[in-house]
């Protein structure tokens, strides 16, 4: 630490090369810090933990396919169930194709299989006793700057009404909060009552889209979901069952790889940079091979040099990278206050602070070993003479 | 001294003003432009003195480049690594552009139900669809049957070969005269699937990208067993497709005599405003008209637009960072070669051929470095097979396509950084004062 000062002077010897270097850093880091954001939104969307004791049954050729009502009563009284609720993909559109979000209905029960979302009781049973009520996320409600009591008009593009229009309006009851900021894309979706939705509807009517199922006891969890999918073998509607983790896995999989692609993206930014600061670095030890013959000199080990030489490299990554990572968290959090939350970054914070901190000090490493050898191996008597 | 102060001053801003002009002019000058401005500095260099001073200058530098090749290499990697993250990211957006694009045309359409937007949503009872098939605009065939098709579109669930997890795949049951309204739909393994037997063909992106669909493997939908028979290339978004015989397709997914979309080929692509208006007119039908072509764009414009501007941003980032590398390199570069810019000054050289032999230096590094990006994406990417999910909520399998007009924009790119880097150490290459240059190491 005492050495601090001597590191800091050496590295801005040179201030031009140094602020640029700093600035190609800054940079990559910068790069390193949206990327990973939007990596870890799409990472938490798969694996989110609330879900491992919910249930999730779909039907077995594809989740678009529905299923009967029928099954609710047989899934409800098998041993390991506590609680089972079921909803329907709507697909509405409000005002403009652009403005996608998730709209589903879903029975009057659903929210008690979500305890983790934050919806007053109030609310809870306004939408349970008014036939044409909503409720929407927090987020969602922000970005369209709805209240309690608007009425939110949508456009079918599935489930006409039965008078075959496409119109179809609710009146907002509730706005629900999800406070795990890993789970805030949550807050994207709008429900609705199923009731409603099967008696104003055009055909489908019975059928149901998907049940959720919650276990009594997440050990159990296997068991009953092959209990369930017993239920329905060998019909025409056979379900598959798996946890709502595995299910949002496998859903958010079928994007694309994002992590590759984000890992390929960085390998290229590192690959440069690693470059880049290792011409730096190399330029700076050949301009001071005096001095360090003169620190050797009075009486610093070749230990002693070889530290202070990584340690330089190492602070001129880390001092641009984080910057570049403080930028990264501004951008992130401006995109985020303009889009709203559902977009998909999640804010720049420990964790990816983290990785990103790992990474600058072992690219300093990467990048300051060679010529730091340079200088721990320098022969005195050759360095002062300039050989 | 104020003066000389004000006067640099004034420089500075005069070649940034320079710098931003030829940058803008290399962003987005037609070719023809640039290549007159590539001959014109030919002809300068190759007529005028000045010219001529300032390639000779050019060329000790150039020979100078093995003895700093880790630094020369900065500019070279920095820039080429720009080059192929920026037209990797065009290219995927416009392989899946292409992929939907060329499923559609102008002289077929496509009927859904009213504000269905896509295929999967959308249901037409079979009233509706022998409607629309009677329409007088759409072209019949040489038996005099119109050449329409009222398909279904469902969706399956399979393994796919990369992650082992599920995935939804399209499977679109057509009729007997899909044929006849795709034409470029060929057979390129196996055999046509049977009428009324549970057998489906495979399209060739599907093919590659799930598990369990070669030629005489078994898969079951909803209890049944359907064999596939046969692999066939469209050349476009069909290609992740699964077909079948529709009535076989409706009978396992239990959808009665209905169908989602009838898709037709017209008497000619101006007979669509007829067409549609006659459709959205007749009171039997609440439907939705598009041409394919304006079909397949509508979906693939949202993502292909999302990916361009993520390319374009990353891309522009990575490249600030390859200006100051190249500006690093440079400036050390100019400082190297201080006592020898600053002999030619004094036997006589003006400072122009100093400030043109270092663009020219940066710029030809610069080249390279784009090139390399340009070339290395080219091998690596063109043609490379991805998927993602599609707005039928299925996977649309697509190629990234590296086209030459991608690869141009890459060397265009290059060319704007080197310029950048090029541009300040060649003007402090010029301003250095002889004196203080000649007294130097």
């Amino acid at each position: 630490m005492k050495y601090l000062q001597l590191v800091w002077s050496a590295m801005f010897r040179r201030k031009t090369r140094t602020v640029f270097t700093l600035l190609s850093v800054l940079a990559a880091f910068l790069l390193f810090g949206l990327l990973d954001s939007v990596r870890s939104a799409f990472a938490n969307a798969a694996s989110s933990v609330a879900g491992v004791d919910r249930l999730v049954t779909v039907s077995k050729i594809s989740f678009t396919m529905s299923l009967p009502k029928s099954l609710l009563s047989g899934i409800a009284a098998l041993p390991g169930v506590a609680k089972v609720t079921y909803a329907n993909w709507f697909g509405g559109i409000y005002q403009d194709p652009k403005n996608f979000f998730a709209n589903e209905a879903v029975a009057d029960n659903f929210f008690d299989l979500y305890p983790e979302w934050q919806l007053s009781q109030a609310e809870r049973t306004a939408f349970r006793t008014t036939r044409t009520g909503a409720v929407v996320g927090e987020s969602l409600a922000k970005k369209y700057n709805w209240k309690l009591g608007d009425k939110i008009p949508l456009q079918a593009t599935i489930f006409p009404q039965k008078n075959g229009g496409n119109a179809w309006t609710f009146d907002l009851v509730g706005i629900y909060r999800v406070s795990n900021p890993k789970q805030k894309n949550q807050e994207s979706i709008l429900f609705f009552n199923w009731d409603y939705f099967d008696e104003a509807r055009a055909f489908g009517n019975g059928n149901v889209g998907w049940y959720i199922t919650q276990v009594s006891d997440r050990k159990l969890a296997q068991q009953v979901a092959d209990a369930i999918d017993a239920l329905s073998a060998n019909s025409d509607h056979e379900t598959k069952t798996q946890t709502e983790q595995a299910f949002n896995a496998a859903f958010v999989s079928q994007y694309g790889d994002i992590g590759l692609i984000v890992g390929a993206i960085m390998g290229a930014v590192f690959f440069t940079l690693i470059l880049l600061t290792g011409n730096t670095m190399a330029q700076a030890v050949r301009e001071r091979v005096p001095e360090l013959a003169v620190l050797k000199t009075i009486g610093f080990s070749n230990h002693s040099v070889l530290a202070l030489l990584l340690a330089e490299s190492v602070l001129l990554i880390v001092f641009g990278g984080a910057i570049g990572l403080l930028l990264a968290g501004v951008v992130v959090d401006a995109v985020r206050a303009a889009v709203g939350e559902t977009v998909p970054m999640t804010r720049v914070g420990a964790a990816i602070w983290l990785r990103g901190v790992g990474l600058m000090v072992l690219i300093g490493l990467i990048v300051g070993a060679l010529p730091a050898r340079r200088g721990m191996r320098l022969r005195i008597v050759d360095a002062l003479a300039g050989r | 001294m104020a003066q000389s102060r004000m006067r640099s001053a004034g420089s500075l801003i005069g070649s940034l003003v320079g710098a931003a002009a030829a940058i803008a002019l290399l962003i987005v000058a037609p070719w023809w432009l640039l290549l007159a401005a590539v001959l014109l500095l030919a002809l300068w260099t190759v007529a005028t003195r000045i010219g001529r001073q300032a390639w000779s200058v050019t060329e000790v530098g150039l020979a100078t480049i093995p003895q700093r090749l880790g630094a020369a290499s900065v500019v070279v990697v920095g820039i080429a690594g720009v080059v192929a993250v920026l037209v990797a990211l065009l290219a995927m957006a416009a392989g899946f552009e292409a992929a939907l694009k060329e499923s559609g045309t102008d002289d077929t359409a496509i009927v859904m139900r009213a504000g269905a937007q896509t295929e999967i949503n959308s249901v037409l009872d079979h009233d509706s669809a022998t409607v629309v098939a009677q329409a007088p605009q759409v072209l019949r065939n040489a038996q005099g049957q119109p050449i329409a098709s009222a398909e279904l579109v469902v969706v399956a669930a399979l393994p796919k070969k990369s992650s082992g997890l599920d995935a939804n795949v399209e499977v679109r049951g057509v009729g007997e005269r899909a044929w006849n309204l795709r034409p470029g739909v060929r057979i390129i393994d196996g055999r046509k699937f049977g009428s009324g037997l549970r057998e489906l063909i495979a399209g060739k992106g599907a093919h590659e990208q799930f598990a369990g669909l070669d030629v005489g493997s078994t898969l079951k939908l909803n209890g049944q067993a359907w064999t596939v028979v046969g692999v066939f290339d469209s050349g476009d978004a069909h290609n992740s497709e699964l077909w079948g015989d529709t009535d076989v397709v409706a009978a396992t997914y239990r959808r009665g005599s209905s169908t989602t979309a009838v898709t037709v080929r017209l008497t000619g692509a101006d007979a669509f405003d007829a067409f549609k208006a006659a459709l959205t007119s007749d009171p039997r039908l609440t439907v939705d008209v598009k041409t394919t072509r304006a079909y397949y764009t509508d979906q693939s414009a949202a993502l292909a637009k999302l990916i361009r501007i993520l390319g374009v941003t990353i891309a522009a980032i990575m490249a600030i960072g390859a200006v100051f590398g190249a500006l690093n390199t440079m400036y050390a570069a100019v400082a190297t070669r201080s006592r020898e810019i600053a002999t030619l000054r004094a036997i006589g050289f003006r400072g122009l051929p100093v400030i043109a032999s270092v663009l020219y230096e940066t710029m030809l590094l610069a080249l390279l470095g784009g090139a390399l990006g340009a070339i290395l994406t080219w091998i690596v990417f063109n043609h490379y097979t991805v998927s993602t999910l599609g707005q039928n909520f299925t996977q649309v399998v697509f190629a990234f396509q590296v086209s030459p007009p991608l690869l141009w924009t890459g060397l265009r790119w290059a060319l704007a950084i080197g310029l950048i880097g090029g541009l300040f150490p060649a003007l402090r290459a010029a301003r250095q004062p002889v004196t203080a240059g000649l007294r130097e190491l």
